[in-house]
């Protein structure tokens, strides 16, 4: 009886999983029809045969490998340079105990609460008098500061929990509070940012709403951009539109693969704060 | 707590010069946030008591801004449609994670070991990594009118088609059923977490009282990963309050406003219609119910706790 009721359970579950993947197969599979293909079976009928034309008409009419390296390097600076901050404010918030430290967490509390709307106007007010708008720098400056705003607030409680012996067996060995910070507490917190860092990419991989504002020539846009502004595109048929998805899925489902172990591990240790 | 008692200790026994060099740490961040967030933020609230077209000086006007949006339809018709995607986005993903996380614990990975419990999740999982303007494109073919999935999926069964997005009274159902689909994976992930530090004991002394599934989710499960439950209930509001992207994608607000929210309606005073100052005024209003639906959690967290 108990096992009859546990695999409906376990079948049921499957079907929703299923469901949960059913229109990334869906994409994936129109992706490679060919228009005639796709009028004569429809959306929901399996391919003939396959075909890379449509992916390959939309990857060179927005010049999807510029996008890519876009993305990657804006995401990839930011995750680096927003947690070199993290890991300073942390080093001052949670292991020196600096004076007023809760007044300043709230304020980096509120900078991560913070809806963009509220500061987008004056940032392309300000961005445009000083050459940076339209420019890849000014996303990434404006995302180290957004990111680094939540990797303050969760490394500062890492960090406050961080075992003084070691910092005091430091000095005693001579070391200052510099070589202290990249010698002893960096390394041993190095799950940990590595885990920010994997978020921060992601993250501001992900980001629409700045970077459809900031981003406006071809050559700076960002993935998302790129597809979120072709999405309405009536010249656009439905294969084109399917491999237009399935171009800005792969990426995802890539850092997915290979993170995903530090992804679970990851957002464990944020909400547990 | 001993150690930390040792620790303040230790601080205080510090020499106060040695203490300002830590704060030295803090000046980088200083002056990147007083540049990127500090100084437009306070720009931002100076804006919204101004009447400013984005060129040449902005006039000064008052409360006006605020006045006129409280008579404002369309602004009180983006709070409420922000109201259905709070529920999209938070409470509906919180109640259905709730059940899917408890019953992949309780019945998978008890029986069936670890590995199809982590294949689940991962499917329940997938679509909160992609881009929610990549998500909105694939949704926006599926629901296609003319050649979406979705209708050739109803067609089969004999049921007529209908443009989803495209018509007043399903648009906002229609994103906010997207929205589940996006989020539901968060929640899941959490609560399959929160329940690994339940103890077991709870879950076997409840059975010995012959206690079914439902009665020990309902007194045991829930109340044990209420944390959890706090944790996602915030994130997802404070999401569904700043939801762009996907409405954007999907219906640009429209049609007739039936899916303007107030990001969206900010964003297009800024940015179409050049109304600086208005645009203000709704971001700042935006954040204050922000500001204050944070601190309603946070303080109910905080008696939850205590009691």
């Amino acid at each position: 009886m108990t096992a009859i009721r546990r695999g409906s359970v376990l079948a049921a579950l499957a079907v929703l999983a299923v469901v949960m993947l059913v229109p990334f197969a869906i994409v994936a599979m129109n992706a490679v029809k060919t228009p005639a293909d796709y009028s004569s079976g429809g959306p929901l009928a399996l391919p003939e045969s396959i075909h890379f034309d449509a992916l390959r008409a939309f990857w060179d009419r927005v010049d999807f490998g510029q996008k890519l390296w876009n993305s990657a390097l804006i995401s990839a600076s930011v995750a680096f340079f927003a947690v070199v901050l993290s890991v300073l404010n942390a080093y001052a918030l949670g292991i020196g105990r600096v004076k007023g430290r809760l007044w300043i967490m709230v304020l980096f509390l509120v900078a991560n609460t913070l809806p963009q709307e509220q500061l987008v106007y004056p940032l392309y007010y300000l961005a445009k008098e000083t050459g940076l708008y339209d420019t890849r720098l000014s996303m990434i400056i404006i995302f180290t500061a957004i990111q680094s705003a939540f990797g303050t607030y969760l490394l500062s409680s890492v960090f406050g929990t961080f075992p003084r012996e070691l910092l005091e067996a430091a000095q005693l060995d001579g070391a200052g509070r510099w070589r202290t910070l990249w010698r002893v507490v960096v390394p041993m917190s190095m799950p940990t940012l590595t885990v920010l860092m994997v978020f921060f990419f992601i993250w501001t991989w992900n980001e629409f709403f700045l970077p459809l504002i900031f981003l406006i020539s071809n050559e700076n846009q960002t993935v998302p951009v790129a597809l979120g502004v072709t999405a309405g595109d009536k010249y656009m048929d439905a294969t084109m539109q399917s491999a237009a998805s399935l171009l800005g899925i792969l990426p995802a489902i890539v850092f997915f693969l290979i993170f995903q172990r530090t992804l679970t591990r990851g957002i464990t240790v944020g909400a547990i704060k | 707590m001993a150690s930390d008692v040792k620790s303040r200790e230790r601080t205080a026994a510090r020499p106060p010069s040695a203490r300002g060099s830590y704060a030295l740490y803090l000046v980088p961040s200083a002056v990147l946030f007083a540049c990127v967030i500090g100084l437009p933020f306070l720009m931002s609230v100076g804006l919204s008591f101004t009447r400013w077209r984005g060129v040449g000086d902005p006039e000064f006007i008052g409360l006006e801004n605020y006045r006129k949006l409280l008579e404002d339809d369309r602004f009180w018709q983006s709070f409420q449609n922000n109201v259905v995607l709070i529920i999209a986005m938070a409470v509906i993903p919180t109640l259905i994670g709730l059940v899917l996380a408890a019953a992949i614990f309780d019945f998978v990975s008890k029986h069936y070991g670890q590995r199809p419990a982590s294949a689940l999740r991962a499917a329940f999982y997938l679509p909160q990594v992609l881009p929610v303007a990549v998500a909105g494109v694939v949704w926006t073919w599926i629901l296609h009118p003319t050649y979406g999935a979705l209708n050739e999926l109803l067609g089969l069964v004999g049921l007529e088609g209908h443009d989803w997005l495209g018509d007043e009274s399903t648009a906002l159902f229609s994103v906010g059923g997207i929205l589940v689909w996006l989020q539901i994976g968060y929640p899941v992930v959490i609560f399959m977490a929160g329940l690994q530090r339940v103890d077991p004991a709870l879950y076997e002394a409840a059975q010995l009282d012959g206690a079914g599934w439902w009665r020990r989710f309902r007194h045991i499960t829930v109340p044990q990963i209420r944390p959890e439950v706090f944790v996602v209930l915030l994130t997802c509001t404070i999401a569904a309050l700043k939801v762009f992207g996907p409405i954007y994608v999907l219906t640009r607000g429209g049609p007739g406003g039936s899916t303007n929210v107030p990001s969206y309606f900010s964003y297009q005073n800024f940015f179409q219609k050049a109304q600086v100052g208005y645009g203000s005024a709704i971001a700042t209003v935006l954040t204050l119910v922000i500001v204050a639906v944070t601190f309603a959690f946070l303080r109910a967290q905080d008696r939850g706790e205590r009691s």
